[in-house]
């Protein structure tokens, strides 16, 4: 709110000119914070009889206001980054924002990180001109380094320039309190369900008014959700909150918690922004919280007045997730945050960006780059790239310059690129935005009718699910939703289709694990944690000793060195790692020490990883192996497995598949909706499966190729993250050659079978499928 | 039989082992190919259907620039196979072009890849419903269904088959299978005895799942066989591992 202070003096001393036009620019990353923010701005505006003007636009605007605000804008506007990009398209921008004095972003460090924030960027660079530099603020409750954010705001023209800073002020005694919740039952080996800690979070719960339990899954948060209804005995009102939730479901959980009426919400990341809903005075972190500044911003739900000290629990699931916990506490006290990463503003967003600067009026190339080396993200972004990306735009981008005559956008003689015809603008304002859902089914009842062999839905969606998790499901499989065990009937069309079940265990289990990978910064505490037996007397006994059992039997992981374990198990030969880099980089080491053992003739049969550890098992022994060739274990973890294997696997990765359309679809290059017709998600999803084959055989420097590579390197592979660790390890490995599992590799080890196999299990399953097939009609 | 296993002596050692995989329509017996084309040894002939060329910059008119390169990776593909079989016959199955106006849009390159198969062996076109006419200066002979060995052959399926042999395309099937490891989706033939439809070649046409309504009159729901193209051979899945999308 004191954000809009200078607004508000500014708008009621002015003389007001007969033109309207926006004074004050409002961008939340959430619609529902700037409802909120303009109902609070609303009062006092009302209760001094101000003569300002505040109104929202979102997604949900009726389209004949949104008409009218672009002819008779308010004073302020409080809306959404995507309504931003639209507007700038828009012809009426100039009047619009021609006499801009402000914007401010709300929670601005959830939107910087990601492909939204690079079209933001570019979109206050298009401001800034517009307005002829505006005062920009950037409002941030946890932000792990200032100056990348204080770069964001301002222009990059003179390179380094950084917005002002202010820091709130905070009292002293205000720490937050933070324990890790003991429970009566031992710390799990490995698993995320936590329901060991059901009884201790109950007993929570029941002694404060009101507690957020946040899980890191949609999944978690429905098992966490279903164990503690049926440890309610004393019928407290626990509701549920996830975004695979059916809206009008949400907004009942947010207004009986506003209202006081709930004792406890089971949540994700949904409700980890600035909306405050209730009087919270209790946060339970529920599994490991991955990183620093997302406990901190978590905690920052409770309690928020200054001079009681916010109250979180934090709960395991597992014994490393108990190392991480404690290592998020000490870094929690010690105030620090989590190490930025700076991001290089991507391709993809910035083809779909000169496309609707062409859409707002003709651009000359020089001036459109100067305009966009302005903004942080794409200041190195050299005038080749630029080139090719305006090429991209206008025809594809092919080195087989075929598809000039069908350009979207073209160079006209006095030097200005123009859209060629309407379809193009109409075309660019249904597909804007760079927000492409991972294809998700809704999730509704039915079933078959007497007779009928099709299945057919009855009723509302009751949400939605990922369709790669449905894609997993059989027809009679039960699983958990909505806090409630559903029986999985098949797919019709863009629903799943499900009935009630009466099972009380779900037959398939919720996709383990936590959705973010461990921050770097905790990995580094935990791996000192390890190497520190001093530290461990703050540990639970159970925990202590089996880190003593470790440094018995085998080695601990040190600092700065990587540990690899081999041993014989159930006639198999395991190799464990534990490089402590998450589970999506390690998932990526996974899949190229599978084709190196596999080329080394040690028949790999599969791994699996978490956000600590990976294991390998083999057919072959890979520990004689090792002792007989020296160098082996070095040579298997070389950084070259970065050049070709990556390459060869990457080809055919569905992660890569689906990185890539992602890019193809913010890039403009498929199109979800035209003019007159709806192209259903999942047919693009094998469309651009075919587009993607084709184009790496035939230009594999193809930009979107390009673009989506550098997402893969960040994105779901990790691999930049991977390659420092590579780097980081060479010859120094220790490898321990042991003839038993070690108490460390346990926890991995059980994660066997209960997560899929990774790989290219494609063509081994078919072939298993074919052997039934044969068993079928053998028997 | 012979000649196929020596020429496949040619091939890396890993696919020397597999065994080609027989489908029989009637009286007549095919091999069916990794790379969705079906091969009838008594009569030399290869079969391709729905190869669709030109898919690619019928998008682009649309301001959908997919990669100019369907046609190329098509005919690259459809040599591929031809080397590995030298067949006298190709008889394409219908939608070979992706619309009317397609040879228009074709590189002049792939259109002289496209004569110099004619030049080298008998190349029958079958019109579809994406080609109903074959551009006049392409050569080639045009017919609108044929008879191999006692099956017939033709684009979009019989109404009116009453359980005769017939090999078709125009549904572009593809299976989805699952066992407990997770599921796979790839293009297939799918075959209930007396019809099959074959997958579509063309390299940017999708697939349709086999248990898609559209094939339930065309193929039946049960005791249908897919023959799914995996990446060095086929693989037969029976019907109980064939799920809907």
């Amino acid at each position: 709110m004191a954000g809009f202070l200078p607004s508000l003096i500014e708008l009621s001393s002015a003389r007001r000119n007969q033109e309207r036009a926006i004074h004050t620019l409002y961008i939340s990353p959430l619609k529902a914070l700037a409802v909120d923010i303009a109902r609070n701005l609303e009062t006092p505006i009302g209760e001094m009889n101000l003569p300002i003007r505040v109104e929202t636009r979102t997604g949900d605007t009726p389209h004949s206001r949104r008409a009218r605000q672009r002819r008779d804008p308010p004073d302020i506007l409080l809306t959404t980054p995507e309504q931003v990009t639209l507007m700038i398209a828009s012809p009426e921008a100039p009047a619009m924002f021609g006499s801009l004095k402000r914007i401010i972003f709300d929670e601005l460090h959830a939107i910087t990180p990601t492909k939204r924030g690079d079209l933001l960027s570019l979109g206050l660079a298009r401001l800034r001109k517009l307005a002829g530099d505006p005062e920009t603020i950037g409002l941030s409750a946890t932000v792990r380094d200032p100056d990348e954010l204080r770069r964001w705001l301002v222009s990059q023209h003179p390179r380094g320039s950084l917005a002002e800073l202010v820091i709130a002020e905070r009292e002293e005694a205000a720490l937050p309190d933070l324990k890790i919740l003991e429970t009566a039952r031992a710390m799990p080996w490995s698993g995320h369900t936590t329901s060991h800690a059901v009884p201790e979070i109950y007993e929570a719960i029941k002694k404060h008014k009101l507690s957020l339990v946040f899980t890191n899954t949609r999944m978690q948060a429905e098992f966490m959700f279903q164990l503690l209804w049926n440890a309610n005995e004393d019928g407290l009102r626990i509701a549920l909150h996830h975004g695979s939730l059916d809206v009008s479901q949400r907004r009942r959980v947010e207004e009986a918690m506003s209202a006081g009426k709930l004792d406890a919400v089971v949540c994700t990341s949904t409700l980890d922004l600035g909306i405050d809903w209730g009087d919270v005075d209790l946060v339970i972190n529920v599994g490991a919280p991955k990183g620093a500044s997302r406990l901190l911003q978590r905690i920052g739900r409770a309690n928020h007045r200054l001079d009681e000290p916010s109250k979180a629990l934090l709960v395991p699931s597992n014994r490393f997730e108990l190392l991480e916990c404690r290592a998020a506490i000490d870094a929690a006290y010690a105030g620090e945050q989590d190490a930025a990463v700076s991001r290089t503003g991507a391709l993809d967003v910035l083809a779909q960006h000169v496309l609707g600067m062409a859409v707002a009026s003709p651009f000359k190339a020089d001036e459109l780059y100067e305009e966009i080396t302005s903004v942080e993200g794409y200041r190195d972004l050299d005038w080749e790239t630029f080139e090719r990306v305006v090429d991209f735009v206008a025809t594809g981008g092919y080195a087989l310059r075929s598809y000039e005559r069908f350009a979207k956008i073209r160079l006209t003689k006095d030097g200005y690129w123009r859209v060629s015809n309407p379809r193009v603008a109409q075309a660019y304002r249904m597909n804007f935005g760079t927000i492409v859902e991972a294809s998700s089914l809704k999730v509704r009842f039915g079933g078959r009718k007497p007779g009928a062999t099709t299945l057919t839905a009855a009723g509302r969606p009751i949400g939605e699910v990922e369709e790669y998790f449905a894609e997993t499901l059989s027809a009679g499989d039960t699983f958990i939703f909505g806090g409630q065990i559903l029986r999985f009937e098949g797919i019709v069309e863009d629903s799943v289709i499900v009935s009630r079940s009466s099972a009380t265990e779900p037959k398939v289990p919720s996709y383990a694990g936590g959705k973010f990978p461990l921050s770097t910064h905790l990995a580094n505490r935990v791996r000192a944690m390890l190497a520190t037996p001093d530290d461990w007397d703050r540990l639970p006994m159970p925990v202590a000793e089996w880190l003593e059992l470790q440094q018995k039997r085998s080695e601990l992981p040190s600092a700065d060195r990587l540990l690899v374990e081999t041993f014989p198990r159930g006639g198999r030969f395991h190799l464990v790692a534990y490089p402590f880099e998450g589970r999506l980089a390690h998932q990526t080491l996974g899949m190229l020490l599978t084709r190196r053992l596999e080329r080394a003739r040690l028949k790999p049969m599969g791994f699996v990883a978490n956000d600590y550890a990976l294991s390998v098992w083999c057919l072959g022994d890979v520990g004689v192996r090792a002792s007989e060739e020296p160098g082996f274990i070095d040579r298997l973890f070389d950084q070259d497995m970065l050049g070709d294997d990556l390459e060869e696997w990457l080809a055919e990765s569905a992660l890569m598949k689906r990185t890539f359309r992602y890019c193809a679809v913010i890039a403009g290059m498929i199109e979800r909706y035209f003019p007159g017709q709806e192209k259903r998600s999942r047919q693009v999803t094998m469309s651009t499966d075919l587009v993607y084959d084709v184009l790496r055989k035939h230009e594999p420097d193809h930009l979107l190729l390009q673009a989506a590579r550098a997402d893969a390197a960040t994105g779901l592979l990790d691999i930049r993250r991977l390659a420092d660790m590579l780097v980081r390890i060479q010859g120094r490995i220790t490898h321990k050659a042991l003839m038993r599992p070690s108490p460390l590799s346990v926890p991995v080890l059980l994660e066997i079978g209960r997560e899929s196999v990774y790989g290219e299990a494609a063509d081994a399953l078919l072939e298993e499928a074919s052997q039934s097939l044969i068993d079928e009609a053998m028997s | 039989m012979l000649e196929r296993a020596e020429r496949l002596d040619l091939q890396p050692s890993h696919e020397r082992e597999l065994r080609p995989v027989e489908i029989r329509l009637g009286e007549a017996s095919f091999v069916a190919d990794r790379s969705g084309a079906l091969w009838h040894e008594g009569e030399r002939t290869l079969l391709v259907a729905d190869l669709h060329f030109e898919k690619a910059s019928r998008y682009a008119m649309r301001g959908q620039f997919l990669p100019p390169y369907d046609t190329a990776a098509t005919l690259a593909r459809l040599a591929d196979a031809l080397a590995r079989y030298r067949p006298k016959r190709l008889i394409c199955l219908g939608d070979n072009f992706h619309d009317v106006e397609a040879l228009g849009r074709m590189a002049a390159r792939d259109v002289a890849a496209i004569e110099a198969l004619a030049s080298a062996l008998e190349l029958v076109w079958i019109s579809g419903n994406h080609d109903p006419d074959m551009p006049a200066s392409l050569p080639g002979v045009r017919a609108t269904h044929l008879e191999l060995d006692g099956v017939h052959l033709c684009h979009e399926p019989r109404v009116d088959a009453h359980g005769a042999a017939e090999i078709c395309g125009h549904l572009h099937p593809a299976a989805r299978v699952a066992t407990r490891r997770g599921s796979v989706r790839r293009r297939c033939f799918v075959s209930n005895g007396a019809r099959m439809v074959m997958p579509a070649f063309g390299a940017l046409t999708g697939g349709l799942n086999v248990r898609d309504e559209a094939f339930g009159a065309v193929i039946g729901v049960n005791g249908l066989k897919a023959y799914v193209l995996g990446r060095q051979t086929i693989y037969e899945i029976g019907d109980r591992h064939l799920f809907s999308d």
